[in-house]
């Protein structure tokens, strides 16, 4: 069975809304084209940062949920380092329990999106 | 001899306080993912300078504890919380 990865990269604030979406396409293109299956993804926006990195205070926040091999990890990585728009990267193997939370808590929204509509 | 203990006789009544058991939380509530997404709820667990809290104040089974210090860590890479501070809350 393969592994589910989740990963959420912080894209530089100076980014248009456009080069933002180019940036994500890249990178979920990058998953794709290595046998990897996108089982979700997040749009957080514009965040403030806890602490200033490479002197920025807010970032871009994009999270991807996928399915794939652990030397897709190794390739995506090495493109979000590649990457100057990326400032912050963070990807790990969930596990059980982590991928019924993240379940659980799709299920929800989407319960809630119904009630509200 | 029991008669006998039982006169002792203090200056000042022993104050005997009744402890609160600590409890863990995520056996209690049956948590069983962490989630390093919502700083709010990991902040619980640190102190004012972002530390965290030893288990012995905060009550987290080991199990937990372990799972809350690799969220926090995670948190405070991805800038959700961060690694010093002061006055934090």
């Amino acid at each position: 069975m393969l592994n589910q990865y989740e990963t959420v990269f912080i894209a530089t604030p100076v980014l248009s809304e456009n080069q933002m979406k180019e940036a994500v396409q890249k990178f979920k293109k990058i998953i794709t084209e290595n046998e990897g299956d996108i089982v979700h993804e997040e749009n957080w926006g514009l965040k403030k940062l806890a602490y200033p990195i490479q002197k920025k205070s807010t970032g871009f926040y994009y999270l991807i949920e996928f399915k794939g091999e652990g030397s897709l990890v190794e390739k995506l990585e090495v493109q979000y380092r590649r990457d100057e728009r990326i400032i912050r990267f963070l990807t790990f193997r969930m596990e059980k329990f982590a991928i019924e939370y993240a379940e659980k808590k799709r299920k929800q929204k989407e319960s809630g999106k119904t009630k509200e509509e | 001899m029991a008669q006998n203990e039982s006169e002792i006789r203090y200056l000042t009544p022993p104050t005997v306080e009744v402890k609160k058991k600590k409890y863990c939380r995520f056996k209690k509530n049956r948590i069983k993912y962490i989630d390093y997404k919502d700083p709010e709820f990991l902040k619980k667990f640190l102190n004012d300078q972002g530390k965290i809290l030893p288990r012995r104040i905060t009550g987290t089974s080991l199990k937990y504890q372990r799972k809350v210090a690799k969220s926090i860590k995670r948190a405070r890479h991805i800038a959700l919380l961060p690694y010093v501070t002061d006055l934090l809350k």
